[in-house]
């Protein structure tokens, strides 16, 4: 299965992906729109201080501790991507408890989100992977 | 007969169909619960009567998940023996069922300590269950004044699911301070004032010296008028089963890693077994969900014929009350590093070159790179300490450690 992978060789710390992510879940048509005077609040995360930086966001692992700790069977592996049904979601953190990537955080509307791979958007393909300008994250089948 | 037979249907069971169904795809499994229900996620009772979730929305797998993984429910029906050596479980009804594999996920059951004129009192609850979650709430009226005893998880997870349906909420404990389980002094004061502030009133270092109706005297001579009473001191597991049918139990059953009881073929997982715990280097009962997931999960496998071991058990709990977040895990040993800034709060605790535990109030942001950091015993030495201590970050591990991480396929 295809993930997104990130090497901090190529990073520039721009932060694009950020905002390509928050577009891409936003739901809205026009980045304008989505993305102007708000404050957002991606599923990848930049990481890193004036020398480093790297982008950090689900690694959609293959035995997810994530999964396996959800109180409210909420997060679930579809076709082996990790999903999170916000229905269910009662945002107790259990998940930000046991994530050793600090790959989920609080959604803006208090229940959990995270990197679910673009599969409901953005044609398929990350739209980090596509706003990056330096092809510092990757979107491919490793072992 | 059937392959694998199944004591429970919250956690544990459930993690261990899916751990029998990941090597075993076919081979029968029957699912025995005193409880009626599908499987629900028990922590979210709480979560029910505050709204936040309903009865279709807190089912822990879906409808067709019986269905789905082959198993056979038996739901509402209670298991009253385990004969380990005809290998049977015999039913309330008097039904026996033969097994080849089993597993005992019973869980555990409110303790209600003796107290003086107890059975004058006419509502009384406890809360565990989505049954006793269904009773509490008939009960309760705009102008209830509740009565906590315990002022654990699970009393004050129930003090926030009710509070905006109630009058007011007063708890009584015995300790001098809330939840003494997963917080170190500093913590409870945070969390009793940010319960304060929403309302809520404690007696600590208290107890019911005796009930009288809706009355309630305290030790400390306070007297006290209440509408409903939840009892919420503590839970036992439920171990009889094992120990009837002659299988070692200690605090709770005793399980080896891959869930084994002393008993031949005779599993158990969850809230009623033991767990050994890297973090604290001792036996003990994990009572949390993830642990009775895993725990289940592992006992599946290994019924199944595959190997697996549970290696890495520690307490961990992420909670909240009122928007206030707190997430904690492991022991609370050796040297600390603290930071405080009005209700956030942290303090590492750390020995022999190793995270032992953590408590977060507040920012918990990002918690589970401390988690991992005592599950996998990662040597601090190895890790950039000025940067773990300033917040959980992969910043603070090595370039080429980052580079596993984030590069590989996990």
């Amino acid at each position: 299965m295809k993930r997104v992978y990130v090497d901090e060789k190529w990073c520039l710390g721009c932060h694009l992906c950020e905002y390509y992510c928050a577009f891409a879940n936003s739901g809205k048509s026009s980045m304008i729109k989505a993305l102007k005077d708000r404050k957002i609040n991606p599923r990848i995360q930049i990481e890193g201080d004036n020398h480093i930086s790297f982008a950090v966001s689900c690694r959609h692992c293959t035995d997810p501790i994530c999964v396996k700790s959800c109180i409210a069977g909420a997060l679930s592996i579809k076709d082996g991507v990790v999903c999170i049904d916000k229905n269910k979601c009662v945002g107790c953190h259990t998940c930000v408890l046991v994530c050793p990537y600090g790959a989920i955080m609080p959604s803006d509307e208090g229940v959990m989100q995270k990197c679910e791979l673009c599969i409901e958007n953005a044609d398929g393909k990350p739209a980090c992977v596509q706003g990056c300008p330096n092809k510092a994250i990757i979107f491919e089948e490793r072992e | 007969m059937a392959k694998y037979v199944i004591i429970g249907n919250s956690t544990a069971a459930i993690g261990c169909v899916e751990g029998i169904r990941s090597v075993d795809a076919d081979g029968e499994i029957v699912l025995v619960s005193s409880e009626k229900h599908h499987t629900y996620s028990r922590p979210l009772i709480s979560y029910l009567l505050e709204g936040k979730t309903d009865e279709e929305r807190m089912k822990y797998r879906p409808d067709s998940f019986y269905a789905d993984q082959r198993v056979t429910a038996k739901l509402g029906v209670e298991a009253t023996k385990v004969d380990a050596e005809e290998k049977t479980v015999t039913l309330e009804s008097g039904e026996t069922i033969s097994y080849e594999k089993l597993l005992v996920a019973t869980g555990s059951t409110p303790f209600i300590p003796p107290m003086q004129g107890l059975e004058t009192v006419k509502k009384a609850f406890t809360f565990m269950s989505l049954d006793d979650a269904r009773a509490l709430e008939g009960a309760l009226t705009p102008e209830s004044r509740v009565l906590i005893i315990g002022a654990g998880l699970i009393g004050l997870k129930c003090a926030e699911g009710i509070a905006e349906r109630v009058q007011s909420i007063t708890v009584v404990d015995m300790a001098d301070r809330v939840l003494p389980s997963i917080l170190d002094e500093t913590g409870s004061d945070i969390v009793r004032a940010h319960l304060e502030k929403h309302g809520m009133t404690f007696y600590l270092n208290d107890t019911v010296a005796s009930f009288d109706g809706n009355h309630a005297a305290l030790k400390s001579g306070t007297a006290l008028d209440f509408d409903v009473l939840v009892i919420a001191v503590g839970v036992r597991p439920a171990m009889s089963l094992v120990k009837e049918a002659g299988g070692e139990v200690r605090r709770g059953i005793a399980a080896d890693n891959t869930g084994r009881t002393t008993l031949p073929d005779v599993f158990a997982a969850g809230d009623c077994a033991e767990s050994f715990d890297i973090s604290a280097g001792m036996n003990r009962v994990l009572a949390l969900l993830p642990n009775a997931y895993m725990q289940g999960h592992t006992a599946g496998v290994n019924m199944a014929g595959g190997t697996a071991s549970f290696e890495n058990a520690i307490p961990m709990n992420a909670i909240g009350f009122m928007g206030l977040h707190i997430i904690t895990a492991g022991t609370y040993d050796g040297e600390t590093y603290t930071a405080k800034d009005g209700e956030n709060y942290k303090i590492l605790f750390y020995k022999d070159d190793l995270l032992k535990g953590y408590i977060l109030i507040g920012n918990v942001a990002r918690a589970g790179i401390y988690t991992a950091l005592i599950r996998s015993r990662t040597p601090l030495s190895s890790i950039d300490f000025d940067l773990i201590c300033e917040k959980p970050q992969l910043m603070a591990f090595t370039s080429s450690a980052r580079r596993d991480l984030l590069s590989r396929k996990q």
